[in-house]
């Protein structure tokens, strides 16, 4: 993989300025550990007088999330439910269309239709997410609206929807590296022995590509849990324990945003949630991202 | 080892895509006329109706969130439209929605995007030159790569969450636009790691080893070799890393940005606004001229990311021809 391995013999004695670049880069790589110490130790220092404070008892079997207000409740459950409602309307829309996207452009389409559509999909994966919270807020809200009578102005289904076209750009690249890292003598042999080319692509050539598969779904979740600003300004913020697309709720990462616009003076418990609810996040993406890393790396070392 | 002279530079592209390649695919269908089979060729032009449905099925699920999104950026368009005007660009924000401005937001935009590449990107290419070139497999190595990795997944919200704590008030740099550069560069950081990576790995072992033939060390083969050649590749990616940063709204909001900048920032330690964060609190206001303002400073946003895109495509392009091997 690296290349020095390799020149161990081949390389001349080592000067001093070639030690002190060496240790000068080290440097920088070491660096990104300090940035994930950082994030889990300020994480943390926020978070721990925070669970010290509300027992988990509290967390687990309280149904209201009110930190804000006279009479708080710190039930976790509605910020849940919120990040799983958009989310799941996310995943349902992005991991059907991507893979048939994904599917299309390895397997189906000519190779310069590939060439045009993947930049295209790659771009889109970079437009930024405010803009996609107010397509979802001005544009695609009041067009629902004019379909499904009883929605709000705030609702989970818009923006869990254009979540869903947001992450179908990674979910399609991902899955689509996945489905051409498989091998061509894989689709040879089944189309030579008579299977169909849909055969070929189901029997054979998803299989063999599963764990590549998997793995950008996996992504897309984790993805659609820390997505901030789409949610933030379409779906409201009314923590609410409820599975209803049409009505407001809050995410947790939008209670964030909710907190951290407003003036709650630092070192209280209301400041203290939103680094509760951050770790809670952390945990969740890390989680997910760690199961999505090991899976890539089944489809780099080509391991069917 | 032979100087694999072999054009690595973008390996997966020229492959041909196998199954698509004539002869092979088209072999089940192609079988001339059902002379001997009736049966079989039935079969057949069912199972060709069959492939065209999913074909179809396939192209729609592209076509569609490509049309939607069409739609959307249409309609931000023509929303936008009574607001669009060189004045837009210069004025300064205010409370009544048709004389409002994004100076602010842009001013912040450019200087944050300055600062956060000055800190991040330096940083990130010899990361990723320790990681490709002096890096001997192992633990730490192996701790490092994985750490990286996960940096590239933390939501950007939580990056906020970090800036606000070390940056604006352990290091006490305040509602800043150090504190938003720095908290902005932590997240590039890994972004810009990746595609540098990325780039050094295009660059085959043979050049390597043909500057450590000719006496050269590895930091001379590196810096004359290596580095020119992969160049290109790597400002690709880290213009397109730097764009991605920069449209970024909530570490932002999360550190504090302002909502209502009526100032340009005199001085790194003064607060700010950018044009993200202008677009979010405009989107956030009621009023329908609000949301034209928000619709019109999405139009620059796009085209200023369109501009990043293109100049990123350009580089690569103008720079890849000096090295044609």
């Amino acid at each position: 993989m690296s290349a020095s391995r390799q020149f161990e013999e081949l390389e001349a004695p080592r000067a001093f300025s070639e030690r002190a670049i060496g240790a000068a880069l080290f440097t920088c790589a070491a660096l990104s550990i300090l940035a994930t110490a950082g994030i889990v130790l300020v994480l943390l220092r926020d978070a721990l007088p925070f669970f010290a404070q509300v027992p988990f008892r509290k967390l687990f079997f309280d149904r209201q999330w009110t930190p804000l207000f006279a009479e708080q409740h710190f039930g976790i459950w509605p910020l849940l439910s919120g990040t799983l409602l958009t989310t799941a309307i996310a995943l349902a829309v992005a991991v059907p269309m991507g893979l048939l996207g994904a599917i299309f452009l390895s397997e189906l389409a000519p190779s310069s239709v590939r060439r045009v559509l993947k930049p295209v999909l790659e771009v889109l994966a970079g437009v930024p997410t405010v803009v996609y919270g107010y397509f979802a807020l001005t544009l695609v809200t009041p067009a629902l609206q004019r379909v499904i009578p009883g929605l709000s102005g705030f609702n989970a289904l818009s923006p869990g929807l254009v979540m869903g076209i947001m992450i179908l750009p990674v979910v399609a690249t991902l899955s689509e590296d996945a489905l051409f890292a498989v091998p061509s003598s894989l689709r040879e042999g089944a189309l030579a022995l008579g299977a169909s080319r849909l055969g070929t692509v189901f029997r054979v050539v998803l299989p063999a590509a599963f764990s590549g598969i998997a793995a950008s779904v996996i992504l897309g979740l984790s993805r659609a849990i820390g997505e901030t600003m789409v949610v933030a300004i379409a779906a409201g913020q009314q923590p609410r324990l409820t599975l209803d697309p049409r009505v407001p709720i809050e995410t947790m990462t939008a209670f964030i945003v909710q907190v951290a616009m407003g003036d709650t003076p630092h070192g209280t418990l209301e400041y203290r949630t939103i680094f509760a609810v951050g770790l809670t996040l952390f945990a969740m993406t890390l989680g997910l991202n760690a199961v999505s890393h090991r899976l890539r790396r089944h489809v780099l070392r080509g391991r069917l | 080892m032979a100087p694999a002279a072999q054009p690595l530079r973008s390996p997966p592209e020229p492959l041909p895509v196998p199954a698509e390649a004539g002869g092979l695919s088209a072999l089940p269908g192609q079988a001339p006329g059902g002379d001997d089979l009736e049966l079989a060729s039935v079969s057949r032009s069912g199972r060709r109706r069959t492939e065209a449905l999913f074909t179809a099925a396939c192209i729609l699920a592209l076509a569609i969130p490509l049309l939607a999104l069409a739609i959307l950026f249409g309609g931000a368009l023509i929303e936008a439209l009574p607001q669009l005007s060189f004045g837009f660009l210069i004025r300064f924000p205010s409370h009544q929605a048709d004389q409002a401005g994004i100076l602010p937001g842009l001013a912040g935009s450019a200087i944050l995007m300055l600062l956060t590449a000055a800190m991040a990107i330096p940083l990130g290419i010899g990361a990723a030159i320790y990681l490709e070139e002096y890096a001997r497999p192992g633990r730490l190595t192996r701790l490092i790569e994985l750490n990286i990795s996960n940096l590239a997944g933390v939501p950007s919200v939580i990056y906020g969450l970090l800036g606000l704590e070390l940056f604006v008030r352990v290091l006490a740099l305040g509602r800043s636009l150090l504190a938003g550069a720095a908290t902005l560069a932590m997240l590039l950081l890994p972004m810009v790691i990746l595609a540098s990576r990325e780039a050094l790995r295009t660059v085959p072992l043979g050049v390597r080893e043909a500057g450590f033939a000719l006496g050269a060390d590895r930091w001379r083969t590196l810096r004359q070799v290596v580095l020119p050649m992969c160049l290109p590749g790597m400002l690709t990616g880290v213009i397109l890393s730097l764009a991605r940063a920069i449209g970024e709204t909530a570490p932002l909001i999360a550190i504090g940005a302002l909502a209502y900048v009526g100032f340009l920032p005199e001085s790194l330690l003064d607060g700010f606004t950018a044009l993200p964060v202008q677009i979010f609190t405009w989107v956030m206001r009621p009023q329908a001229a609000f949301r034209a303002n928000a619709s019109a400073a999405i139009v620059v946003l796009m085209l200023l990311m369109l501009l990043f895109n293109a100049s990123a495509i350009w580089l690569r392009a103008r720079l890849q021809r000096r090295y044609n091997w």
